[in-house]
């Protein structure tokens, strides 16, 4: 199990009197204290770490949410943002002393501009509230998390969250023109814009993926895209990994760029049929959903040119969707999958790691042998196309030995994303989870790096502490002229 | 005549800055056209430049991914990329026509200025398809962020604040970039004899449409004259272009059913591959402007919401100035004779109408009393300086680049 930090005593001593503070500054509803109360926010999707926090707040306001913080960093107290807690790497695990800033009633959009394509929102508007809000003209919000449902933008922009369709739309980073933050000192800042690429250096890059390190994010203005005629989905069932992933290669090679390019081994087909009934191939080793945009004759055009290069592959079975049920179809299984595996384990460890394309086949391979080494399950659902692998291991966390393999297994997976050129993570972000990994991809100067820039926001570490980097070393300090 | 170093590895570059850390001598960072005159000047007794560190280190066309050391060259990466039919996502532009300077650009310049092309409303900005770099920071220490993956949200992505950072942080001396399938065929709608209103409006309606327009772009005539691709239509007072690219099959159906959706803002004529793409070339290096510009002329390169365009236009030809709008109207290129009073005129109109500005060429006699960039505000040159000390503490590299004493 990961190690918390030791939690301030002379705050945890004070908590009366830090309760009666957050009650003045966000109204005595904005405040959750109770026991009871606090257990709602006790872990996120990660669900295998819980620690209460002193204390929840639910501000409605930036101007609130600068004084909290203005507050908390006076009295040298901990803060957690938190938006709909689904982080799947301990991101928004509390601490025992901090104060967990929920942005949940900041929900509200602030404007919609189709003229110039864009949208602007308060940070707890959800993932698929934005598409919702804009689709009846035709428009869509592209990064597609599969927990769009619940997430909201505000997490997005911690963690650079991306989805199926990214590979043709891009992840939240190339999607954000312009945030309202605050930061520690309750300074309130907005950076960028309704404009493309904001001057100077790139505030929304750093803070786009700083998993709640830099400062809280109130307000978004994304870009929103018309959508494309129609799509289509196609699926095609191999008889190894390793055909399914040269066919990956030859699609890629060819120059189609699919919007979605979604990979599934032996045991996930198995587990999401049986939970979908999506009609997935049983006999398959590997399969690929592979979608298409564009006009009913351009979907034709794309899908023959598709459906001769997995030709090549000596394929179990292809199926091309004709109408949109029979793409839906497709899908099904696909986006139910974290269920599906939900109801064959009685918890799963999702693994985040991505890899050079071209390492697919052999990294597949070892990953097999360790889950007979480890003697646990796992199953292997990923984005193809970028190489962003989520090995699914299956595990019993009422049994520590269980629970205690499926970390260090885990932990294997990702050190050999490492190994072969990849990362440790794709979209779900180092959170608690990986934080001690971080050794394996960085070298102690390029931590350090890192280690600065999170100094330069947030001097004292207060901002959500014991994440994405190593316990132990000390702040840097910086002397700015 | 300023001395000139041009380290041919990562190390020697690192000892160099390590030395001149410990002299306390600040140093001009270049690529390759380090003569050009741009943004601010910088004070500095020796330059260090990048040439010596070139050549593509990897091409892995069906991962979508190329690195180089940062003073390679970008003809030679494009030249790479073309053979396996692949181009770079932004499209930046070759600016040394419009500069005045002779040789071509570094990669590492164009990251570091995060320079980007047409395709940027489609496709993302220089800095986007920035997967990771090795860099050496003013203390001479190499650092790397990101890597050789197409995704990667692991630790803090110091790749964007260096990208577009203008070398003030750190050196690159690799970079590896996303890179992407280039299309096929390619196709222009064009609509003459449009005002600017009318001409954002249509590019607007072209970007709003399904057709996936990957460029959008308005000429005012005196800047679509010279176009052989235009040549025959009736462009007073300018001419409204939107660009497809995609496969052939595609392209044709998806440009005539963009004109016909279009219809209301006029007739329109659809230009083919072969007048298309040298189009979007020029209108990429800003050709248009360069044409008849003079010494003592500035350039400024203004970004604004797209519906502001019109706006700008405006007041560049207030300013008696000559312009051209790109990214459906959000991107605003004006050249006029430099001076401050124009200066003031064009980026207050800019910061009026929620935008940004650069001022990318004027001539050496007005450069150090000029703001080149937005002035930032008190906050943010806060952050802005502890951001450099984070990775520049002794203040070396190219110190006064992007801000006065910064
Ligand atoms: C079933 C399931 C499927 C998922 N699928 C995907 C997927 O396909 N792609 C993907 O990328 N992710 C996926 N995720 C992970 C998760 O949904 C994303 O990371 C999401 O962006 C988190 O948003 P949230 O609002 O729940 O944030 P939270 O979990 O509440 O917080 C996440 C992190 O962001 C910080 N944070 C939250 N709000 C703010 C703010 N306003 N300002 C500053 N910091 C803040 C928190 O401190 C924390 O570190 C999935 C999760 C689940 C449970
Ligand atoms: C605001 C702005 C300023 C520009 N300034 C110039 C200019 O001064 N000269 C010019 O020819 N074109 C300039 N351009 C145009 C563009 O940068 C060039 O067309 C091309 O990218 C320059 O490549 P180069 O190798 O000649 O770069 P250089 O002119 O040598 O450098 C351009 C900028 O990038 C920095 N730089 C170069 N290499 C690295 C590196 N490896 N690591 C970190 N920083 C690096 C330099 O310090 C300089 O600030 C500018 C464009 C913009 C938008």
């Amino acid at each position: 199990m990961i190690a918390l930090p030791e939690p301030k005593a002379a705050v945890v001593a004070r908590r009366e009197a830090i309760l009666a503070d957050l009650a003045r500054l966000v109204g005595p509803d904005g405040l959750v204290s109770e026991p009871h109360c606090l257990r709602a926010y006790e872990t996120d999707g990660l669900a295998v770490y819980r620690q209460p926090p002193l204390a929840v707040v639910l501000p409605s306001t930036t101007e609130e949410v600068a004084a909290l913080l203005r507050y908390c960093k006076a009295e040298g107290i901990r803060v957690v943002p938190r938006g709909a807690g689904t982080s799947l790497s301990g991101g928004a695990l509390p601490l025992a002393d901090a104060v967990v800033i929920g942005l949940m009633r900041m929900n509200r959009f602030l404007a919609i501009d189709y003229a110039d394509r864009v949208a602007s929102m308060q940070a707890g508007v959800t993932n698929l509230g934005i598409t919702g809000a804009v689709s009846a003209q035709g428009f869509f919000y592209a990064p597609d998390p599969s927990s769009q449902l619940a997430c909201m933008i505000g997490g997005n922009i911690a963690m650079n969250s991306g989805g199926a369709h990214c590979l043709k739309y891009g992840v939240t980073a190339n999607n954000v023109l312009g945030l309202t933050i605050v930061t520690i000192e309750g300074e309130i800042i907005r950076l960028g814009g309704t404009h493309l690429d904001a001057a100077g250096y790139d505030w929304l890059g750093i803070l786009t993926g700083s998993e709640g390190q830099l400062a809280i994010v109130t307000e978004v203005t994304v870009r929103i895209l018309r959508s494309a005629e129609g799509s289509r989905a196609m699926l095609a069932a191999f008889r190894s990994n390793e055909v399914a992933g040269a066919c990956v290669a030859a699609i890629i090679g060819s120059g189609i760029i699919p919007v979605a390019l979604e990979f599934m081994d032996r045991p996930a087909i198995h587990a999401c049929e049986a939970f979908a009934h999506a009609g997935y191939p049983l006999d398959a080793e590997a399969m690929l959903i592979i979608e298409v945009e564009g006009s009913p004759a351009e979907q034709e055009d794309l899908m023959s040119r598709l459906g001769e290069i997995v030709g090549r592959f000596d394929p179990l079975g292809l199926k091309i969707a004709t109408t949109a049920e029979e793409s839906a179809a497709i899908w099904k299984g696909r986006k139910g999958a974290f269920g599906a595996i939900g109801r064959i384990s009685p918890d799963y460890l999702c693994m985040d790691g991505v890899i050079p394309t071209s390492q697919l086949s052999p990294v597949l391979h070892r990953i097999g042998e360790m889950s007979r080494t480890f003697g646990l399950g796992v199953a292997n659902i990923f984005h193809a196309g970028d190489g962003n692998l989520h090995p699914l291991i299956l595990f019993d966390a009422n049994d520590p030995e269980s629970m205690e393999k499926a970390e260090k297994f885990g932990a294997e997976i990702l050190k050999l994303c490492v190994a072969v050129g990849g990362c440790l993570t794709g979209e779900h972000g180092v959170g608690v989870e990986k934080r001690e990994l971080m050794g394996v991809q960085f070298s102690a100067a390029d931590l350090e790096q890192q280690r600065r820039v999170k100094s330069v926001f947030d001097p004292d570490w207060l901002l959500n502490p014991s994440k994405v980097f190593p316990l132990g070393a000390t702040p840097p300090v910086i002397h700015a002229a | 005549m300023m001395a000139a170093e041009a380290p041919s590895d990562e190390a020697g570059l690192a000892a160099q800055i390590a030395a001149a850390r410990d002299a306390r001598e600040p140093l001009l960072i270049a690529g390759n056209a380090s003569k050009a005159p741009m943004l601010r000047p910088v004070q500095a007794a020796r330059t260090l430049s990048t040439r010596n560190l070139a050549g593509i280190t990897l091409h892995s066309p069906a991962e979508l991914v190329l690195s180089a050391r940062a003073g390679t060259t970008l003809p030679e990466i494009e030249e790479a990329l073309a053979a396996h039919g692949q181009h770079l996502i932004a499209e930046p532009p070759d600016l040394h026509v419009l500069l005045g300077t002779e040789s071509a650009a570094t990669l590492g310049g164009t990251v570091a200025a995060n320079l980007s092309g047409p395709r940027r409303i489609a496709g993302g900005a220089m800095r986007d398809h920035v997967l990771g770099m090795r860099a050496v920071n003013g203390e001479g220490t190499a650092i790397r962020s990101g890597g050789r993956v197409l995704k990667n949200v692991t630790g803090l992505d110091l790749c964007k604040l260096i990208a577009g950072s203008f070398g003030t942080l750190a050196v690159m001396t690799e970079i590896t970039l996303k890179v992407l399938p280039a299309p096929e065929r390619t196709g222009t709608v064009a609509i003459a004899g449009l005002d600017t209103a009318a001409g954002v409006a249509a590019l607007a309606a072209a970007l709003g449409s399904p057709y996936a327009v990957s460029a959008a772009a308005y000429l005012p005539d005196g800047a679509a004259e010279a176009l052989p691709a235009l040549a025959g239509l009736a462009i007073h007072p300018g001419v409204a272009l939107a660009r497809i690219e995609e496969f052939a099959p595609s392209v044709a159906y998806r440009t005539e059913r963009l004109a016909a959706a279009l219809g209301r803002f006029g007739a329109a004529r659809v230009i083919e591959d072969a007048g298309s793409r040298p189009l979007w070339r020029t209108i990429r290096d800003a050709l248009p402007l360069a044409a008849g510009l003079a010494e003592s002329d500035a350039v400024w390169r203004i970004s604004v919401p797209p519906s502001q365009g019109p706006r700008l236009a405006a007041a560049a030809a207030a300013a008696g100035g000559r312009w051209f709008l790109d990214w459906g109207g959000g991107l605003v290129w004006i050249s006029a004779p430099a001076d401050e009073a124009r200066h003031r005129s064009i980026t207050e109109a800019a910061s009026a109408a929620g935008g940004v500005w650069t001022l990318l060429r004027a001539p050496a006699s007005l450069r150090p009393g000029l703001s080149a960039l937005p002035p930032l505000s008190p906050t943010l040159e806060r952050l802005t300086r502890r951001v450099k000390a984070a990775f520049d503490p002794a203040g070396i590299l190219n110190p006064g680049r992007m801000y006065a004493g910064i």
